[in-house]
């Protein structure tokens, strides 16, 4: 029987098995029966009293406490009240985890350079605001109701709903563009649905079985615990990566997480990596691919590449997609399954628009058939068509996107140089991976936390502490440099200041 | 003889491979029938016409004129200033603006009957997925939901197919036009009960579908009295309320809810849908309205996997929010179905075929037991059958909607033109008159 263990940092290797795992278990378990005892029918909070928190979907939540453990909390419905399923009592119950903490203090206080400089500025959410004007000048000089299709039998009737053609087509030209022009899309292979969120969710279904598990290149984005486990019930075993690598992916590491989780009785169905990686920023090498590749097909296991920030590059490294990787192969293209999706490269998290790419038949087939419980609305569908057709504007994006990611990445990692922070080498993503371990008191998950709540309620920025990200060392931080403009990277890095030098004076 | 090499093969999940999408029955068949050979009335006209879609084309004049007419809301106005935070906007809670707008829009379906609280509308990519997205929270795998017969086929897979839900049939029989009743109910209970399974909640869709008739005000009662009495859930599909063709023959379980003071409200919850009473089922407009907090809150976050588009929220929240717009659009829209509804049941009537008498929908139940050779399955899919090949019109066998007694059908009208709905009756009655002359040709 597998201990459920509640509580990971210390399982992770800082308390040793039995002090680490059976004691804080037995505690944590007296606790919940105390508590549901003495405990009145529990007074459910009001539907719209969890403050408007701005976002909770595909940017970089995690929703679970990590003290969560979601089948061990019994549905203990008062007399009269109906029980619900198991799986609501682990994301129904009031959020006390730092994410949402961090998101309540931006949306109750945000920073706004005029209105509000004492606010809290954001810095934990993966959006990115630098390009939108280019977006904006082409709804304003293009968009009309031709493009929108408000005719009878335009939008409004039941459409395919793995998506119109004219998307597929338009989407495997933006792909295609988007990895370098070095890989051609099929739009046969595409399937939409309402973004990379259900993108994900739709696979794991389609691959996994209740229990099985997936392996997961750690630090990973927080957000796959909730979208990933929830709902299908696969498990995440995360394979960590070491500063001392940079945080790439170690062959003998999954090989060395392959093997514990089948000593576990664990069936591990796939790897999910992400390619450029969320959240240190890195992107795959050739060679590490092709050896995740010969993993996959020694193991007889599936590939997915989430592949979102892939046109958010701006290093001097090539990125190579796993379409590349394949293309050239004659067999075990039925492993390979790609994710995409608009909400980073094209900044249109709202119109929820995720990809499926697949070699598999038989994924596609299941995929079609699944997306539709999360199709993409066909207005939208008709709107991205037109603005993905217009190739010359989309290469034009592209590139102007990448410069200016390029410049502000460069402006916010040398600031924080000045203040003594180093960060990883990173060439994608809307972030940079920040080492702050040697501000944090104890080198431990609870050093790391004090550091994130000082630089909440201190400096007064939101950022995302590694330890929400499965990062197996302490005091690295995910700083998102996209919502800002230069002169608030500035203000932003004064700020911290404040922080480092009550760090560094003795206390 | 060379031998192959058999690599092996990548396995998929149980969910990836089972048949409970249910998209190998009679129903999608038929589809597949239409597709391959569409009627047209210019470059097709001895096409398949095709009935078997509950699709709402009706009223989409009315739609395009406000379109036309109202631009900015379909371009977020002369400065797109707007644009950049619409595009952004990923918050599950939903545009609250819009979500007012779907509260304000089901009141007026209802004649301001019933109250909605925009705090309490979680929105979703369609009411596919709300269903699926409460069956998730309502139930564990393996337990039941017990949907009264002839349901609508799509549910064999919303319920089922990634929840592990099971669903246990509450039978209906024509002896009483097909009415909930609490025998029915109980007997549905105790089935489940007696193989093993948890019952979690009873799930009907008001107005029926494929039924075309609304339920009763009684029956209302008695079913939320037994789902009370057995402290389980229920979900009212009402995707088809703003299709009653008198407003005041529809009773929805809201109405019913505020005159007992929502007393026991907690395990009711309301599905909603824009894609049947406005025709706008491609803009994937889905809703989950619970009067349970837990559900509510649970459901926002679930529907993470399927938020509405935030442009297709911005354009309809101004067009919903336009009172005197839709105050028109459901007086017309309704006259329109009644109109049409008329015309098919008189139609069939000629040809000697008889039909459920129906007050709502886009479809009605059609009885051709009469002319079944037996009593069964088989051979109510025999005429199925024939119907598609020789009369090429795809309508949908009751068997595919579970119905306890073989022979109807439902037939859906307004999905195409006054003309083209001629033209099927047409065939129809050519085709009874000829069954007909064959049977007399047989006695002599």
């Amino acid at each position: 029987m597998r201990l459920i263990v509640p509580l990971q940092g210390i399982v992770q290797g800082r308390g040793g098995l039995i002090l680490g795992s059976i004691i804080p278990c037995a505690m944590y378990y007296f606790l919940q029966f105390y508590l549901k005892r003495r405990r009145s029918p529990p007074n459910l909070p009001e539907a719209d009293s969890n403050p408007p928190s701005p976002v909770a979907s595909s940017s970089n939540l995690t929703e679970l406490s990590r003290s969560a453990s979601r089948s061990n909390l019994v549905s203990r419905a008062s007399i009269g009240r109906p029980h619900v399923s198991a799986r609501v009592h682990s994301i129904a119950k009031a959020n006390d985890s730092c994410y949402y903490v961090g998101l309540d203090r931006v949306s109750s206080d945000p920073y706004d350079r005029v209105g509000n400089p004492n606010g809290v500025v954001q810095l934990g959410l993966a959006e990115n605001r630098l390009t939108l004007d280019l977006i904006e000048n082409w709804i304003t000089e293009k968009l009309n109701e031709s493009i929108l299709g408000m005719n009878a039998n335009g939008i409004a009737t039941y459409q395919p709903f793995d998506g119109m053609s004219e998307l597929k087509v338009a989407m495997a030209g933006l792909m295609s563009q988007v990895v370098g022009k070095t890989v051609t899309f099929d739009p046969s292979q595409i399937v939409l649905t309402s973004g990379a969120t259900s993108a994900i969710e739709i696979l794991c279904f389609a691959l996994a079985d209740q229990g099985n598990a997936f392996l997961i290149p750690a630090p990973y984005y927080p957000g796959f615990d909730r979208d990933m486990k929830w709902r299908t019930g696969v498990e995440l075993i995360p394979v960590h990566c070491r500063s001392s690598d940079n945080f790439t992916l170690s062959i003998p590491a999954l090989d060395q997480a392959f093997n514990q989780a089948r000593k576990r009785g664990q069936k591990v169905k796939g790897i999910l990596l992400s390619n450029p990686s969320n959240p240190v920023g890195n992107l795959m090498t050739r060679e590490t691919l092709l050896g995740l590749l010969d993993f996959a097909r020694e193991k007889n296991i599936h590939i997915i590449s989430d592949e979102l920030f892939a046109g958010s590059t701006f290093g001097d490294e090539e990125f190579v997609s796993m379409a590349e990787i394949i293309e050239s192969e004659e067999t075990d293209k039925d492993r390979v399954h790609i994710v995409y999706g608009l909400s980073k490269d094209l900044s249109l998290p709202g119109f929820r628009v995720g990809v499926i790419y697949s070699y598999n038949e038989n994924v596609l087939t299941v995929s079609r058939k699944m997306t539709r419980f999360s199709p993409v609305s066909a207005p939208t569908q008709r709107l991205v068509t037109s603005m993905l057709s217009d190739t010359t504007f989309i290469k034009s994006y592209i590139e102007t996107n990448q410069e200016r990611l390029r410049g502000m990445y460069e402006l916010f990692v040398n600031g924080l140089k000045e203040l003594g922070i180093s960060c990883t080498k990173s060439s994608g993503g809307l972030y940079c991976w920040c080492d702050m371990s040697g501000l944090i008191k104890t080198y431990n998950e609870k050093g790391e936390l004090d550091l994130w709540d000082k630089l909440l309620t201190v400096a007064k920025i939101n950022v995302t502490p590694g330890s929400s990200c499965h990062c197996i060392e302490p005091g690295w931080f995910r700083c998102c440099f996209t919502t800002l403009d230069e002169d608030d990277v500035r203000i932003v890095i004064e700020r911290i200041r404040l922080v480092v030098e009550t760090c560094k004076s003795p206390s | 003889m060379a031998i192959d090499i058999v690599q092996p093969t990548v396995g998929l999940s149980k969910i990836a491979v089972s048949e409970t999408h249910g998209e190998n029955s009679p129903y999608f068949a038929g589809w597949k029938a239409y597709d391959e050979n569409p009627y047209h009335e210019i470059h097709n006209p001895s096409g398949v016409i095709q009935m078997g879609l509950a699709e709402n084309q009706v009223s989409f004049d009315l739609l395009e004129e406000y379109l036309e007419s109202h631009q900015e809301a379909t371009s977020w106005g002369k400065k797109v200033s707007g644009f950049r935070e619409n595009a952004l906007f990923q918050d599950y809670h939903g545009l609250l603006a819009f979500r007012k707008a779907m509260a304000s829009f089901m009141e007026q379906v209802r004649g301001g009957k019933a109250k909605f609280n925009p705090k309490r509308v979680v929105l979703t990519a369609g009411a596919t997925a709300a269903n699926e997205l409460l069956t998730f929270i309502l139930a564990n795998p393996g337990d039941a939901l017990l949907v009264p017969t002839p349901y609508y086929p799509g549910f064999d897979r919303d319920l089922r197919w990634r929840t592990g839900v099971e669903i246990v049939p509450i039978h209906c029989e024509s002896s009483n036009n097909f009415q909930i009743t609490p025998e029915a109910l109980e007997s549905a209970y105790d089935h489940a009960r007696s193989m093993g399974m948890k019952v979690q909640g009873v799930l009907i869709t008001n107005p029926s579908n494929p039924l075309g008739a609304t339920i009763q005000r009684k029956v209302l009662e008695q079913i939320l009295d037994f789902v009370t009495r057995k402290n389980i859930h229920l979900v009212s599909d009402e995707i088809y309320s703003g299709s009653a063709f008198h407003a005041d023959e529809f009773a929805s379980i809201a109405e019913i809810l505020e005159s007992r003071n929502y007393q026991d409200a907690e395990r009711c919850h309301i599905v909603y849908s824009l894609s049947k009473d406005l025709g706008l089922p491609g803009f994937r407009v889905g809703t989950v309205y619970s009067y349970n907090d837990q559900v509510v809150t649970t459901a926002r976050r679930m529907s993470s996997f399927t938020l509405i588009s935030s442009q297709t929220q911005f354009l309809l929240a101004s067009m919903l929010s336009n009172k005197e717009f839709t105050e028109k659009y459901i007086k017309i829209n309704r006259e329109r179905l009644r109109k049409r509804y008329e015309m098919i049941v008189n139609g069939l009537k000629k040809a000697g075929i008889e039909c459920l008498k129906g007050n709502a929908g886009l479809f009605c139940w059609m009885n051709l037991s009469p002319y079944l050779k037996e009593a069964t399955r088989e051979s109510e899919l025999e005429i199925w059958k024939t119907i598609m090949d020789e009369v090429r019109l795809n309508i949908s066998p009751g068997s595919s909607c579970r119905c306890s007694e073989p022979g109807w059908f439902r037939v859906c009208f307004a999905n195409m033109s006054e003309e083209t709905l001629e033209v099927a009756l047409r065939r129809l009655h050519e085709f009874m008159d000829k069954r007909r002359n064959e049977e007399m040709s047989l006695l002599y």
